[in-house]
């Protein structure tokens, strides 16, 4: 299998070298023969991709093809797509199909991209491993004992593997860029508020991004073009107009100020990708980039910062999971039988207790949950996972009366501290260059006791998203484990272009 | 600040969720040591400083008040896990 742009496949069925339908036979075989191995996928039609291939040749006939002929992609588990199954990899959603096509996909289809399949991913994105997934972890294609990262694992591990030429994920806290890292391809979070949500199940509802993955930056330009730009069904999508991220992609100027916040080059980080990235960036400086050491005094804070307000959105969003309109619902009869065997229990003891005993189990007995109460609970205790109950339960309390102030109120006013350091920045600098984690993917279940070794692997990303900056991750080097790693640029609000300049002067090195 | 296991039941209370003896335990340890990690941020004095609660400027945009078919009702009711052809079902709330 050899990896082939959108840019490469357009040009071959543009010039008629190739048809589409030749072209979804090749992504099938590759597909049949990596995913089982892999688990990048989790649903699958091929009826589908080539009845949308027969249509767009037509087109294609007529000089008729969007932008994004060739395009054979894989969206993420948490973006809704008609007619096909949702599930967020999540139990709750076992079984559910949505009704309606997200913003994106209409974008999509509307130039002519041919989807296939929907890709694993950490349970609602929670999660920097693709282990918290009912479909099992996805792996590393470049060494199937390691992580992909995530939680857009299964979006950064089909490119990586040869199985679509860009993907779609989201980025909630580095869910983007960190897989792409890990797998060794280039994938790219927009500012907020640059790509609509309509049909993206929400988790943080202030830091949630939809972006592409793909094999160049120039890819991925072509695709953030495609999906990018103002849609009034989500009132958090901007009007500001879009640049021509393609042209960017393809003409990058040489002479960018790259700012370099040397503080973040130290302790934590794995020598050889500091050295590889500084290797970089000398290259770039003697092309006629010019290095600007940057301060980012509250970089410290972004994760602690994080994890208070992200939680705290998720615990809101996720309460509609609740087992009646959609999704898993627990049995009810079992959940009736439960009920009443707590009612009796209790009534028999009430019977035998006396004084202090006796007034708080008959407390007990009237706070019993009602019926319903009791099948929002056990519906939400079946479907959720592990990850997504330990979120909820930190969300629930931070936002818990006599928390608020100390946690929520507290994150949202050093929140303000981050952004300002990077306002700051760009009054310098065109972008800010860092590692995209701090080391290469690490062995499947080695971080899965400790939720907070885990959430440092979003520590250079993160800030991004608190920011509501634009960030994009590419390949780096490869290490001396044989493994990828990635150097990420963030530029401020709305300016895309300048990442993908940045980023395609990288590629240019080779 | 540490959270105590009669704490863990009242939050999980609140968010609807039905823990064993062993979850809240185990949700107590992690708790405590990823709210232990946020206590960092009492370091920075923010009695000056704003909470930021949009990222980016937004503009409050109008639109008409007009009716526009959004999904059918049998759409709406399709995935539901008990529905009779016009409602969501769910065990009798009022006895």
């Amino acid at each position: 299998m050899t990896i082939q742009t959108i840019a490469e496949a357009k040009k071959k069925v543009l010039a008629g070298d190739v048809t589409l339908r030749e072209l979804v036979e090749g992504y099938k075989s590759q597909i049949e023969a990596e995913n089982e191995e892999v688990n990048a996928y989790v649903y699958l039609n091929f009826d589908s991709a080539f009845e949308q291939a027969d249509a767009i040749q037509k087109k294609v006939e007529k000089g008729e093809a969007g932008a994004l002929v060739g395009a054979i992609m894989g969206i993420k588990d948490v973006i809704c797509e008609r007619g096909k199954p949702v599930t967020c990899a999540s139990n709750i959603l076992d079984g559910f199909e949505s009704v309606y096509d997200a913003t994106v996909i209409e974008r999509l289809h509307a130039e002519d991209a041919i989807l296939i399949g929907r890709l694993n991913m950490d349970e609602f994105a929670m999660g920097s491993t693709n282990e918290y997934s009912r479909y099992g972890a996805a792996k590393n294609p470049h060494d199937t004992t390691k992580v992909t990262g995530g939680s857009s694992g299964g979006s950064a591990a089909a490119v990586a593997a040869g199985m679509a030429n860009a993907t779609l994920g989201s980025d909630t806290g580095g869910s983007i860029r960190q897989p792409a890292s890990y797998c060794g391809v280039v994938g790219l979070k927009p500012t907020y508020g640059r790509v609509s949500r309509y049909g993206l199940v929400a988790f943080a509802s202030s830091f949630d991004s939809i972006g592409p993955f793909g094999h160049s930056v120039e890819d991925v330009a072509t695709v953030l073009q495609t999906i990018a730009g103002f849609d009034e069904r989500d009132n958090t999508c901007s009007s500001v107009e879009k640049d021509d991220y393609v042209v960017a992609a393809q003409s990058p100027k040489k002479n960018i100020k790259i700012g370099v916040p040397e503080a973040l080059f130290g302790e934590g980080l794995d020598v050889e990708i500091n050295t590889g990235i500084k290797e970089i960036l000398n290259k770039l400086e003697a092309d006629g980039a010019e290095l600007v050491p940057i301060e980012l005094p509250h970089s410290k804070y972004a994760l602690a910062t994080y994890y208070i307000l992200a939680t705290a959105e998720a615990s809101s969003n996720l309460a509609r999971f609740d087992g009646i309109r959609y999704g898993h619902r627990a049995d009810k009869d079992q959940m009736l039988d439960e009920l009443k065997a707590e009612e009796e229990a209790l009534k028999q003891a009430v019977k035998s207790a006396e004084g202090d005993d006796l007034v708080s189990l008959q407390q007990e007995l009237t706070k019993l949950d009602a019926p319903l109460t009791r099948l929002y609970k056990k519906s939400r205790t079946e479907g959720f996972g592990v990850e997504v109950k330990r979120r909820i339960m930190l969300g629930t309390y931070v936002l818990s009366a006599g928390y608020y102030d100390a946690y929520y109120g507290k994150a949202q006013r050093v929140r303000r501290l981050i952004k300002e350091d990077f306002t700051n920045a760009f009054k310098n600098v065109d972008v800010i260059v860092t590692p995209t984690a701090p080391t290469t993917a690490f062995g499947i279940g080695e971080k899965q006791n400790d939720p907070v070794q885990m959430y440092l692997n979003d520590i250079y990303t993160i800030s991004a998203n608190l920011a509501g900056i634009c960030g994009i991750s590419l390949p780096a080097g490869t290490h001396s484990n044989g493994l990828p790693y990635g150097i990420q640029f963030m530029a401020d609000s709305f300016q895309e272009s300048k990442l993908l300049n940045a980023a395609r002067l990288v590629e240019l090195l080779g | 600040m540490s959270v105590s296991e009669k704490e863990i039941r009242y939050v999980a209370n609140l968010a609807r969720l039905q823990l064993t003896e062993e979850d809240v335990e185990n949700l107590a340890l992690d708790m405590n040591k990823i709210l232990g990690y946020m206590d960092l941020l009492n370091e920075l004095d923010t009695t000056e400083i704003e909470p930021l609660e949009h990222v980016i400027e937004m503009d409050s945009r109008l639109r008409k008040d007009e009716a526009k078919p959004t999904i059918s009702h049998e759409e709406a009711l399709k995935n539901a896990p008990d529905a009779d052809s016009d409602y969501f079902r769910v065990p009798k709330v009022i006895e």
